[in-house]
């Protein structure tokens, strides 16, 4: 690993534009494949997902998911993207063996979707969100790579040297390419608007439902460009890719980083050399790649193999029918009437539950106790399994029940997380795990009554403070019924007992 | 009329992986000139209200259910490979050239 020099960020403001260009290719979550019917599930056994047009061999014929088409064309019209009326796939040739074929098929100069924008929300300062406006030149249809592990030489058996194994299930797999066009003017902000891009387009990707949109799966990856040109100059300056960025804290890292890198070289006097760059995660810093092709280079041709993609604009109007509210105008519109607070409503984003509020209190639960079980209890429960909180089998239907449970009085809070551990165990409906589990309160006033009048002969020293007016000892009093009735008593009425025995 | 210099063929046989000598270029770019020459002939039959085409039948749209089909099993894909190693493929590794 080398040790660049870098300019500290103000001097590289002071003297420099920086230009940014956001490359995101997005996983679609088809069943199948891009040209063939295996499956597109992440994870199976290495080589099980594969099929002769996947592989590449001679005489197997690709044919177009068309619901990757339709995923496709659902992107571009949320990116405010024009539809093609007409467009060709495009074989892209290079020698590497992750592409079977030994070309990926891709799209050139006719992607499916172009000329679109997303207004980019950056975070707040105090103020308002400052909106920047990014342009998208084009989004395309593309299809993913195979997998390779690279052994090490001394235990290699090809001719002793360094060889690779390659997994091909994940060859062939639907890619959307989303590009956009450079992105000027940003300067000290720039890479913020790199890092709030990417984190609402994945924002968008998950509203359509078209990929699972995990960067730490890979299921959405973001390539950086940046260039600097000299401050006011109005020129392009030679840029660099970093590939494969996979958080959007190390988008933002690594735009600032490269911003610092470029200057330092071009301080010195010397030239940017157009290459890709590798991001490195933990030390935070790109190191050099391989120098950049030129198109010319994957002497790109139309796809002989398939025929062209034309959409009729009746499907295209009715695929722009079913686009989702927009996830930035959602949020504010949600938040707003369900009354959270920014930091309340932040966490709530932050652990992806919005949706599963937003159903809970569509159920009948108040936005209040929505939030409660979702944010505290069962993030936690999700956490402590390692689950995504939706694969934690816990519905949002459920989650009103318990709560209606709660507020008819059945059972308290505490009572109710055990209704919880019931439903993750496929106990029934909450109404069953209440019953099954004997988990409803107390509600017979004399067993009641019979604790509160134990729980004040046993402790005759709380009791006296009480009855001198000291109201507040008398949390010891009621944690003390509860434990007699083992959790299973309306803490409230046993309070009112309490002070009404002793006041 | 077009032409291919003998840079470009060594360009592109180092695009296509291809080793070449320096007697082999000398010898095979003439030959490709050649080769382009009588495709490009083409271009001269087909006048200006001839559209470019890439594919002979007038279709488009066909379109594949995102249906699953059956695969082959890693058995049989690995069958036709010169070397497997863990179920995989093991190819010479070729460095700094990642896409």
């Amino acid at each position: 690993m080398t040790s660049e020099t870098l300019v500290p960020f103000e001097d590289v403001l002071a003297a420099y534009d920086p230009a940014l260009g956001l490359e995101v290719h997005v996983e679609l979550n088809t069943a199948t494949k891009m040209f063939c019917g295996c499956p597109a599930v992440f994870g199976g056994e290495p080589n099980t997902q594969v099929c002769p047009t996947c592989l590449g061999l001679p005489g197997a014929m690709p044919v177009v998911n068309g619901k990757a088409v339709e995923s496709a064309i659902r992107i571009g019209l949320a990116l405010n993207c024009d539809i093609a009326e007409w467009c060709r796939f495009a074989r892209k040739n290079y020698f590497y063996p992750d592409m079977p074929k030994n070309f990926q098929t891709s799209q050139y100069d006719e992607p499916i979707a172009f000329n679109g924008y997303m207004d980019v929300t950056l975070p707040d300062e105090g103020g308002d969100g400052e909106t920047f406006r990014v342009e998208i030149e084009r989004a395309h249809m593309e299809e993913d790579t195979g997998k390779s592990t690279h052994v090490g030489g001394s235990t290699g058996r090809i001719h002793g040297a360094d060889y690779s194994l390659v997994d091909y299930n994940r060859a062939g797999i639907p890619l959307i390419e989303i590009v956009t066009r450079p992105i000027l003017g940003a300067g000290e902000k720039a890479p913020a608007v790199a890092r709030a891009y990417v984190s609402q387009l994945r924002d968008l990707i998950v509203a359509l439902g078209v990929s699972e949109a995990r960067m730490d799966q890979g299921n959405l990856r973001a390539d950086v460009n940046l260039s600097l040109s000299p401050k006011g100059s109005g020129t392009l300056g030679t840029r660099t890719e970093t590939k494969n960025v996979n958080s959007f804290r190390s988008v933002e890292r690594a735009v600032r980083f490269e911003m610092q890198r470029h200057a330092a070289i071009l301080d010195a006097g010397q030239a940017i050399f157009q290459e890709t760059r590798h991001w490195h995660e933990d030390t935070g810093i790109t190191t050099a790649g391989r120098p950049k092709s030129d198109a010319d280079d994957y002497r790109y041709f139309p796809e002989p193999d398939l025929v062209p993609v034309a959409p009729s604009r009746e499907w295209v109007e009715e695929l722009r029918g079913t686009l989702p509210e927009n996830p930035v105008l959602r949020r504010a519109r949600l938040q707003e009437s369900w009354g959270y607070t920014d930091l309340e409503m932040r966490d709530v984003v932050a652990a992806g539950v919005m949706g599963e509020i937003e159903q809970t209190v569509a159920a009948g639960a108040s936005p209040q106790a929505a939030r409660k079980w979702w944010l505290s209890e069962l993030s936690r429960r999700a956490n402590d399994a390692g689950v995504e909180i939706t694969d934690l089998g816990v519905t949002p239907a459920q989650v009103a029940a318990v709560q209606a449970l709660v507020d008819a009085g059945t059972v308290n809070d505490k009572l109710a997380r055990q209704v919880f551990d019931g439903l993750l165990a496929g106990e029934g409906t909450p109404e069953e795990i209440v019953e099954k589990r004997g988990l409803a309160v107390v509600s017979d006033e004399g067993a009641l009554s019979a604790a509160v009048d134990k729980a004040i002969a046993e402790n005759p020293d709380v009791a006296d403070k009480i009855r001198d007016g000291k109201v507040a000892a008398a949390g010891a009093l009621i944690g003390a019924v509860m434990k007699e009735m083992r959790g299973q008593a309306d803490a409230g009425r046993v309070r009112e007992l309490v002070l009404e025995k002793l006041t | 009329m077009p032409e291919i210099s003998r840079d470009e063929v060594a360009h592109l046989a180092t695009l296509a992986r291809i080793d070449l000598s320096d007697a082999e270029l000398d010898h095979l770019a003439p030959q490709l000139s050649v080769i382009l020459e009588s495709v490009a002939s083409i271009s001269e039959v087909a006048g200006p209200d001839v559209p470019p085409t890439s594919h002979p039948m007038p279709l488009t749209n066909v379109f594949r259910e995102d249906v699953v089909q059956p695969s082959l099993t890693a058995e049989q894909a690995l069958a036709m490979a010169p070397q497997a190693e863990e179920q995989r493929f093991a190819v010479p590794r070729i460095l700094g050239d990642e896409q």
